[in-house]
């Protein structure tokens, strides 16, 4: 067996994985279970990027989202849903008939984008800027680095501030009630 | 042809390695034991075997044939895959530590880590969080109040010293300019980065046994509060899982401290590995000698530590160490 058709059962797999685990995230009654079927997703989702070369990527993806992100969220499930089996009596009463209609209309808007998505946009084989072999040369986290500090430099220091105002209003939240 | 002897070397590489990893971590059992005993004037295990030497294999042995015991209000799944999860990620921990330069064996030359891959210490980080949920999710799912505050207080520690641990590595990275272990080692054949960082190497001992749970730091396993926290209702091979993840981690922990600070395999006249077996045995022992002398610390003194001190003092290190890299 060559290495593309390792890869290609790799991605299929992958990508059922990803699939199956976002589909239980969804329908877990348990908030537990739902963020345990998450952290699958994500982690899944790093193997997906480390198939397409992207190590820092993916393992970006493991440390923050399937680590910090998972475990923060789980900390909070833990401190305001301390006793699990009573979730259910909330569930039922209330899906309004609204948020009935709201769900089905965005998945009606989903099915007709990936409609659209698989019709009229083809693969090509144009090779991108940073085909694999020249990010493997130069080394994956130099080129990640490079280009967030180089052509995204202004992106990535607005995101830095939005989370800089992030961590200001959680400090004046948490000092208001004092 | 090419690709199947790659295959093969993987797999001894990987045999080789976790063979050796679970032997050490068996006979951490046991020397942790013996040097506690020493250290606070009583002679540890001495009844199985000379010098309480077949004092693990009982112990495994025991683990093996004892009642696995599954708590009623526990939430079954989770509980069973806890221990697995915590395993699983302490013994994947280890897989790009390098042990030692490469060797050529039968006209191919073999590199003494398992993957070097290009960002090696991410890799860890990114094990070392994961396996942390295998104890949150024991003590959660354990259906005990013990066991949820042990689980609690895990994921609160683990959020608040990995923010600290990741910054405070920074330094070593700077200093190399590379995330892969072999490069960070490399970098170290003149001076070891104890010396040009011996402030990050302290913080970094500070923050690795908070980040594994070990006295001053074992809020989650406290025996005198909680009873032993997140693992209480786990019994036979379940409890020997998470011991032996435990174990496998500090055992990971302090051959990473080598390769950060102590220069890896590096050093005259001895052979590679065996200097990198040597060094890491010193950090564990030095870990042990740390449990046998600082008491426990009080949770909220932990949590003010790590924000309030640990925090800023490796912000303030990668900033210094930052300018001088740039002034050079």
């Amino acid at each position: 067996m060559d290495a593309i058709g390792f890869k290609f059962i790799l991605f299929m797999i992958t990508a059922l994985v990803v699939i199956v685990s976002s589909v239980l995230m969804a329908t877990r009654k348990n908030p537990i279970h739902s963020a345990l079927w998450m952290i699958v997703t994500f982690f899944a989702m790093a193997i997906i990027y480390l198939l397409l070369n992207a190590q820092f990527i993916a393992v970006a993806q493991v440390m923050v989202y399937a680590g910090a992100i998972m475990m923060l969220i789980l900390f909070v499930i833990m401190m305001v849903n301390m006793d699990k089996g009573n979730e259910e009596e909330t569930t039922k009463a209330s899906w309004s008939l609204g948020k009935k209609m709201a769900a089905a209309l965005l998945m009606v808007i989903l099915l007709v984008e990936l409609l659209f998505g698989a019709l009229f946009y083809r693969m090509t084989a144009r090779v991108g800027d940073y085909p694999a072999d020249a990010v493997a040369a130069a080394g994956n986290a130099k080129t990640v680095g490079a280009l967030l500090y180089g052509q995204y430099l202004f992106p990535f220091e607005v995101a830095s501030i939005l989370l800089l105002i992030g961590i200001v209003g959680a400090v004046v939240i948490a000092k208001r009630n004092k | 042809m090419e690709l199947w002897y790659f295959i093969l070397e993987v797999v001894l590489k990987n045999l080789v390695v976790i063979s050796i990893l679970m032997l050490f971590v068996a006979y951490l059992t046991l020397a942790e034991r013996k040097f506690l005993g020493y250290l606070q004037v009583r002679l540890g295990p001495n009844r199985v075997g000379t010098w309480g030497l077949l004092q693990p294999i009982a112990d495994g042995i025991k683990s093996f044939v004892k009642e696995d015991i599954i708590p009623n209000n526990a939430d079954k799944p989770v509980y069973v895959i806890a221990p697995m999860i915590s395993f699983v990620a302490a013994l994947s921990m280890f897989a790009v530590i390098p042990f030692g330069q490469s060797v050529t064996l039968f006209g191919r030359e073999i590199k003494l880590v398992i993957a070097d891959v290009d960002i090696g210490i991410l890799y860890i980080f990114a094990m070392g969080t994961l396996g942390e949920y295998g104890i949150v999710l024991g003590g959660w799912s354990s259906g005990n109040k013990y066991a949820i505050l042990g689980a609690l207080r895990a994921a609160a520690q683990m959020i608040s010293y990995e923010v600290a641990l990741g910054l405070i590595v920074i330094g070593t990275i700077i200093l190399s300019g590379s995330l892969r272990l072999t490069e960070i080692v490399e970098a170290q054949r003149n001076v070891w980065f104890i010396v040009y960082q011996p402030f990050a190497f302290l913080l970094y001992i500070v923050a690795a046994l908070a980040e594994i749970n070990r006295t001053p730091f074992d809020m989650p396993a406290s025996e005198s509060e909680l009873a032993c926290g997140f693992n209480i209702e786990y019994s036979s091979m379940k409890f020997a899982l998470f011991m032996i993840a435990e174990y496998a981690h500090l055992v990971t922990v302090a051959a990473l401290t080598t390769t950060l600070f102590l220069g890896g395999w590096l050093g005259p006249v001895l052979p590679g590995p065996v200097w990198f077996i040597l060094k890491t045995c010193g950090m564990i022992f030095i870990f042990i000698w740390i449990r046998g002398t600082y008491p426990r610390m009080r949770y909220d003194h932990i949590m003010k530590f790590g924000w309030k001190f640990l925090f800023p003092a490796a912000l303030a290190n990668v900033v210094i160490t930052a300018f001088i890299v740039a002034l050079r």
